[in-house]
Order: structure tokens, then sequence, then C-alpha cells
């Protein structure tokens, strides 16, 4: 079945043509890196599935259905920062998630029912190994434990997709290799579909089952903007070759981010 | 020799430095009190440390022999409240009209432009027409305290409000919430320590407000009392009464300040 399908979608801003000409088929369970360089459409594309963007032209479904035109909790979002409530502790910042979907009134659960969302907020914190932070506010977290609560809050909803915007982005290396082992574990065990968008061309090869690049095709020296951004490779899981590493490489101008332990 | 701008002051020192601009003013007036009573023992207008003092606790513990009021509580208690009033519902304004404008954008556009007009208004060039709307009770003070500091609450909590991030606001949705889940849970208790800060900044505005409405027409207040003593040039009523204001003011500063750091805090360690 597929999750997300993209049918001949085209984005523009005024005359500013940001993507042109997208088909995609993401199927449940399928894991995309999204990779370009920078004002390629990749956070464009990110938007749209989000809903805070709709396509210019085109069709863009999720589930056989129009892509609502609104963030909903059908989608899990972890940015790479201000994904979480600097105002609420680690616990409360997962449990308010239950609450969002329940309290539809007070905003807050009491007696029995807090109980049990807290013990599912709990158990969410520990499958992220948050559960020695429960108190801690996020000024409080690293930024590594930070994006692991931001993860956590977005999986209470159990979303038919999840959307991570360069989430390691910002984190060292070492922690970036925790990040990803947490991010792999997640998705095997919960079968989630997940389009992550990175900065780091290697992260992105080497994570997911499928990378999509996304770049300009056509060039009008003239009007820089005058075209926009496609999927220029589609690779599927296990094709890792150095040299196709190299070729997206030069076509990108992405840098290689050295791992370093 | 390092540079200035690095030797820094000692704890103890720093303390020493920042009082020492009131001892020297402190003893200017003392000198001067001196010098003017030595020449006229009657002259009302730099009375001695004593006098002043001897006044002050006469005003605060002997009743009036007019009225027999206590005539510096019940002057703080009416200043006191119309201040409370007028301040409390400008921070109730500043949080409803604040978060509406700043986060609905239909709200926003509608009332975004009042705001900044109003706000552009003198206050004190309309207190004729509250005096005349409201009559020269006390209804008309407290509105001008509002009409006063609103708009700049107003303004702020909606700016804190467009301040937050997107992605928070983004976040909240993919996570179910409704746009009046959002505004409970997510943007009020960010907003509300922002509210208290600019509360803090608006009461210096409050008290000028206060104090001017006071003078025009009253029967008793903090400004009344000093406008009134001033026929008789009655410095001895009126210095400590300013001293006693900006006790006041600054008490209430530190309470805010205390509050907000009580009750929020994830407030400071947010810019760390």
């Amino acid at each position: 079945m597929s999750a997300v399908t993209l049918k001949n979608v085209w984005k523009a801003y005024g005359r500013d043509v940001v993507l042109e000409r997208v088909n995609l088929h993401v199927k449940t369970g399928e894991f995309v890196t999204v990779v370009g360089a920078s004002g390629c459409g990749k956070t464009t594309f990110l938007r749209m599935l989000l809903g805070e963007e709709s396509p210019t032209r085109g069709e863009l479904l999720m589930d056989g259905r129009p892509m609502p035109g609104e963030p909903g909790p059908d989608r899990g979002v972890v940015f790479q920062k201000y994904s979480v409530f600097p105002h609420l502790n680690a616990l409360n910042n997962v449990l308010v998630a239950e609450e969002f979907g329940r309290a539809r009134l007070t905003g807050h659960l009491f007696g029995a029912a807090r109980r049990a969302a807290r013990d599912k907020a709990i158990a969410m914190l520990e499958a992220v190994g948050l559960q020695q932070a429960l108190k801690k506010y996020p000024h409080e977290l690293s930024g590594g434990m930070q994006q692991r609560l931001a993860i956590a809050q977005a999986l209470m909803k159990d979303p038919r997709i999840l959307l991570l915007d360069e989430p390691f982005g910002a984190l060292d290396p070492g922690i970036r290799k925790d990040m990803h082992a947490l991010i792999l574990d997640l998705w095997k065990r919960r079968g989630l579909t997940i389009f992550m968008v990175t900065h780091d061309l290697k992260e992105g090869f080497y994570l997911g089952t499928r990378l999509l690049v996304f770049d300009k095709v056509r060039h009008d020296p003239q009007a820089p903007n005058a075209y926009g951004a496609n999927i220029t490779y589609d690779i599927p899981v296990g094709r890792t070759e150095p040299e196709l590493l190299a070729e997206i490489r030069d076509q990108t101008g992405l840098p290689l981010a050295t791992e370093e332990n | 020799m390092k540079r200035l701008i690095n030797q820094r002051p000692r704890r103890a020192v720093g303390y020493l430095l920042g009082l020492l601009p009131f001892v020297l003013l402190l003893l200017a007036y003392m000198a001067a009190s001196a010098a003017r009573l030595a020449e006229n023992p009657n002259d009302p207008l730099l009375p001695s440390l004593g006098t002043l003092f001897d006044t002050f606790w006469r005003l605060a513990t002997e009743p009036s022999r007019r009225t027999g009021e206590l005539v510096l509580w019940v002057d703080t208690a009416a200043s006191l409240t119309r201040l409370g009033l007028g301040v409390a519902i400008s921070m109730a304004m500043g949080l409803v009209v604040g978060i509406l404008a700043g986060l609905i954008p239909y709200a926003g556009r509608t009332l975004s432009p009042l705001i900044t007009a109003v706000a552009m208004i003198p206050p004190l060039a309309v207190l004729p027409i509250l005096f005349i709307t409201f009559g020269v009770g006390e209804l008309a003070k407290v509105v001008l305290i509002v009409f006063g500091i609103a708009p700049f609450i107003i303004r702020d909590v909606k700016q804190r409000v467009e301040e937050l991030p997107t992605e928070q606001l983004i976040k909240a949705q993919t996570l179910g919430a409704s746009t009046w889940l959002i505004i409970l849970r997510v943007v009020l208790p960010q907003v509300v320590p922002r509210l208290l800060d600019a509360t803090r900044l608006a009461l210096g505005a409050a008290w000028l407000f206060l104090i001017a409405s006071e003078a025009i027409a009253a029967t008793e207040g903090l400004g009344y009392r000093i406008f009134l003593v001033r026929r008789f040039m009655d410095m001895a009523t009126i210095l400590p009464y300013v001293v006693w204001i900006t006790l006041l003011a600054f008490l209430l500063d530190v309470a805010l300040r205390f509050a907000n750091r009580m009750l929020f805090p994830w407030y400071g360690g947010r810019r760390g």
C-alpha cells in the first residue's frame, strides 16, 4: 500500500518555481531520506507533507486521499530545534500529547485517565532512553536528549508517517550515531513510515531504505528561479557503492561529513 | 594595569559603590538644609531629616484632627486600590487581546491597527474626556491607568506570542491540539512570565497616571496629598511621601520579579 503519493506536483511562490514535476510513490514502512543542496526544495517538500504548504499544481495523496491542508496527528514531526515545549518537563512534554487528544476542553486529564496516560508516557520515554530525566525541563537536557524527547512526543500519537527535518544536524557526531541507532530501532519495531530530510549525504545514504536527491535539472542563467527542482536520484535500499555516493556529491555539492568517534 | 573595561569590583565593594551616590545625595541635602535653617529656622523648603521623619511618623500613627483617620494609610490604601485595579485590568486585557492578536491571523488583522492607534494617543490628553465621561470618581482614575498601560502590555504580549517558534505550534498541531488547547497549554503558560515582565516595566507609567489623576480630582490618595500640601509649600510632607511612593514601587517590582522566578523556573533557563 502506498502511504504517500505525489502525482506531477509543482510548487511555486509567485514566479519562483521551487519544485516541478515531482512524481513519487512511498510505501508504508519505508524509511525515505531526502538530500539536496540548500534551496533545492527539500524543506518545501517536507512542509507539503506536513500540510503547512499545499502544491500549486498536481496531487499529493496520503493513503489515497488528498493530504489535509493543515498539520494533524496522522503526521508526526521532529524539527532540528524548538520541537519541545520549554515550559513543560520531559514527562509533561510527552503527556501533553495524550491530553491534547483526549481533554478537548481543559487540556488536562485527571484521576484514572491521567494515571493511564502517565504510564503510557513513561513507557514512551523509556523507549527513547529518557527514563532518568522525567522531571527535567528541556533547557536542562542536552541537545541529543531534547531530540529524544521530541521523538517520544511525536510517537505518542502513532502517526501514519513521521517527518524528520534535519533532526540530528545540530548534534555531535558521536551522539548522532546513537540517535541513528535509536531511530532505526524504533522504525523497525513500530513499522513506521519515515521521511527524513538531511544535510549530511552520508547519513542519507546509509540510514534509510530509500534515498531521494532533489536538484534542479533545468537551469536558466538569466532567471535562476524560473525552474524548480526535481527528484534526480531515487535509490533503493542496498545500493551503497562509493562511486554512486561520489557522483551524487559532485552533482549536489553537498559535503560528506566525516564521522569521528 | 588592566584595561578599565576588564576591572571588576569585588562583591562588597560593588554594594558600597552602589550606596555611594545615595549617601552623597543625602549629605548634600543635609548640608543645604542646615545652611538654610541656620538663616531662618522656620524655612519650609528644606526641612531637617528629623522634621521629615517626625512628620512622616505623625501622618502614619496619629489620627488626623480633621477627619480622625490615619492619613498615610488612608492615602496608601486608596492609591494602591486604584493602581491595583488599573494594573489588573490592563494585565487581563493584555493577555486576552495580546494572545488573540498574536496567534489568530483574523484577530490580528482586525485589532492590531486599533491597538497601534490607541497606543499613540497621549493618555493625559484624554484625561478630561475620562473625567467628563466617567465622572470624577474612582472609575476615571482606573480607566486612565488602563488607557495608559494596557496598549503597551497588549503589544508586548502579542510580540511574545509572535516570537514563539512556528515549530512549536506545528508540533502541537501534529499532537492533535485544537486552537483552544494551543492557547491553553502552549501559548498561555509561555506568555504569563513575559506578562509579569511587561507589567513591571509598565508600573512606572501606571504610577505617573495615578498621581496625575489624583492631583486633579480626588479626596484621598498619595498623589492627592502631595498636591494638596503643595499650596503650603509643606516639603515636610511631600518629601516623605515621595520616598514612600518610591519604596512602594520598588517593593512591587521586587514582588513581581520574585513571583516570576518562583512560578516559572524554566523561564530564566530558556535563554541559556
